[in-house]
């Protein structure tokens, strides 16, 4: 953070980045619904070079009984990394930043999921890391939030989500791991789309109060981009094999 | 039917800002009528709501459903029913007024793995839903093939007036019970009829949305033939 120097060129004169994306370029986004059997719902996500798979249980029975709450359901949400999804092994014991971004995801989703509807019950999120790149809690509540809806829980909106952040003094749109490691600030926004309303905002880096709006501003355009894969991914899973009513 | 306007929805969907009444699956916010699961949204007269694609059943009181028993105490049985909750059974509903605790034993009627046509009769937010099967035609099933499918397609299989229900069962002579919760009991004399009872009701969840169902159903049953 804050701008080291390294021989990366972040931006070059042209507005190119490093990964030769234009400022407000998001990487290459890919979701697909349904495709764990098992699962009440589920989702896979590519968002660059980041794959994640979202698995959905419930509103089931809570286990341990105590923690349930007789007014509303609960929700649990598990970020996880595989050993494999970073260059070096990382250890399968949930880390420190994985609690935090469980718990940070949880409270995203949460104004979203109509849990009112099922006390005594919990739905369970778990998010599978399989390969990292940058701006995975992003990507991890992108498919989150499509397995929600494809286990049919009811939802206020979906939630979409995207970074944004400060590169060579510019804000850009998705930051990406290269970006994220050198350049000067990175704020994942989660947003719902229809209510517009956000339920995520983080700000590792420092800016100015315009940088910020501008910051905020670009993550939101950035998120119903998102939307609209969400949307088809949705779509595709539930009305492709037939005519539209 | 004809006068609904349908649209297939998503949630956070705005299916319309007229002053409508909003049912299920939708919520208010403003003006603005929202969808909240993923379904096809339905405007009826003034009232706006969605069927849904894909979700557990919600217990209702008076639907039939069909459970499996998981486990007993020695004062009721628990069923699953395909639901967040799980069903409760009473003893004296299977026993009658006398029964007791110390002289019955549960085991004796209804044991884990059986399957009951049961009738919800009580369900609120506070505790699990009551079951009851002191009716005829209600109690232990005691032969037949599970079908499991979507709750939300059980309007479906049934059919306007029951007409795709009749006519697989016509086609087929199989005779097919169907609990409200999507489980699905389906006898039948004709190992043939059987398995092409169970293919129809396959077809008919996973083609729900499609229009013309019954014809489609009618054409599969008569094509595979004798």
């Amino acid at each position: 953070m804050g701008g080291r120097d390294t021989d990366l060129v972040l931006l070059d004169e042209n507005g190119i980045r490093c990964d030769g994306r234009k400022i407000d370029e998001p990487r290459r986004i890919m979701i697909k619904a349904g495709v764990l059997k098992n699962a009440d719902g589920s989702a896979y996500i590519e968002f660059g070079d980041n794959k994640i798979l979202a698995g959905v249980f419930g509103p089931r029975d809570v286990h341990p009984k105590h923690i349930a709450d007789t007014d509303t359901g609960i929700l649990r949400c598990r970020y996880h990394m595989s050993p494999f999804s970073v260059t070096e092994r990382k250890s399968p014991a949930p880390s420190r930043r994985e609690i935090e971004i469980s718990k940070v995801l949880k409270e995203a989703l949460q104004p979203a999921v109509m849990l009112e509807q099922f006390p005594r019950t919990v739905v369970d999120v778990f998010l599978e890391v399989l390969q990292a790149d940058g701006g995975s809690r992003c990507a991890a509540l992108d498919a989150a939030s499509v397995a929600l809806a494809d286990a049919g829980i009811p939802m206020r909106d979906m939630v979409s989500s995207i970074a944004a952040g400060k590169v060579a003094d510019t804000i850009i749109l998705d930051v990406n791991n290269e970006e994220d490691q050198a350049g000067q600030a990175d704020m994942p926004v989660g947003y719902m789309p229809n209510l517009e309303k956000i339920t995520l905002v983080q700000l590792d880096g420092i800016l100015t109060q315009d940088e910020y709006k501008k910051c905020l501003e670009t993550a939101i355009g950035g998120c119903k981009l998102v939307y609209e894969i969400q949307k088809k991914a949705l779509t595709d899973k539930f009305f492709s094999n037939g005519e539209s009513a | 039917m004809d006068n609904a306007k349908r649209k297939y929805v998503i949630p956070g969907d705005v299916i319309t800002t007229a002053p409508f009444r909003p049912e299920q699956n939708v919520i208010l916010d403003g003006k603005k009528i929202i969808a909240t699961v993923v379904g096809t949204s339905e405007i009826y007269d003034d009232s706006v709501r969605v069927i849904p694609l894909a979700g557990k059943y919600s217990p209702k009181v008076n639907d039939l459903i069909i459970g499996k028993v998981v486990s007993h105490s020695s004062l009721s049985w628990e069923l699953d029913i395909n639901s967040c909750y799980v069903g409760f059974l009473p003893a004296q509903d299977v026993f009658g007024r006398d029964f007791s605790a110390h002289a019955d034993e549960l085991t004796s009627k209804l044991k884990k793995g059986d399957l009951v046509v049961a009738r919800i009769a009580n369900s609120d937010r506070s505790r699990d839903p009551l079951l009851t099967v002191s009716d005829r035609e209600l109690g232990k099933i005691e032969s037949g093939e599970l079908v499991k499918i979507s709750p939300s397609k059980v309007p479906r299989l049934i059919g306007k007036r029951g007409t795709m229900i009749q006519t697989i069962e016509m086609a087929t002579n199989a005779i097919i019970t169907i609990g409200q919760n999507g489980w699905i009991v389906v006898s039948c004399e004709n190992r043939n009829g059987l398995l092409k009872a169970i293919k129809a009701i396959r077809m008919v969840d996973k083609q729900a949305h499609i229009a013309n169902l019954t014809d489609r159903v009618k054409l599969m049953l008569e094509s595979s033939g004798e």
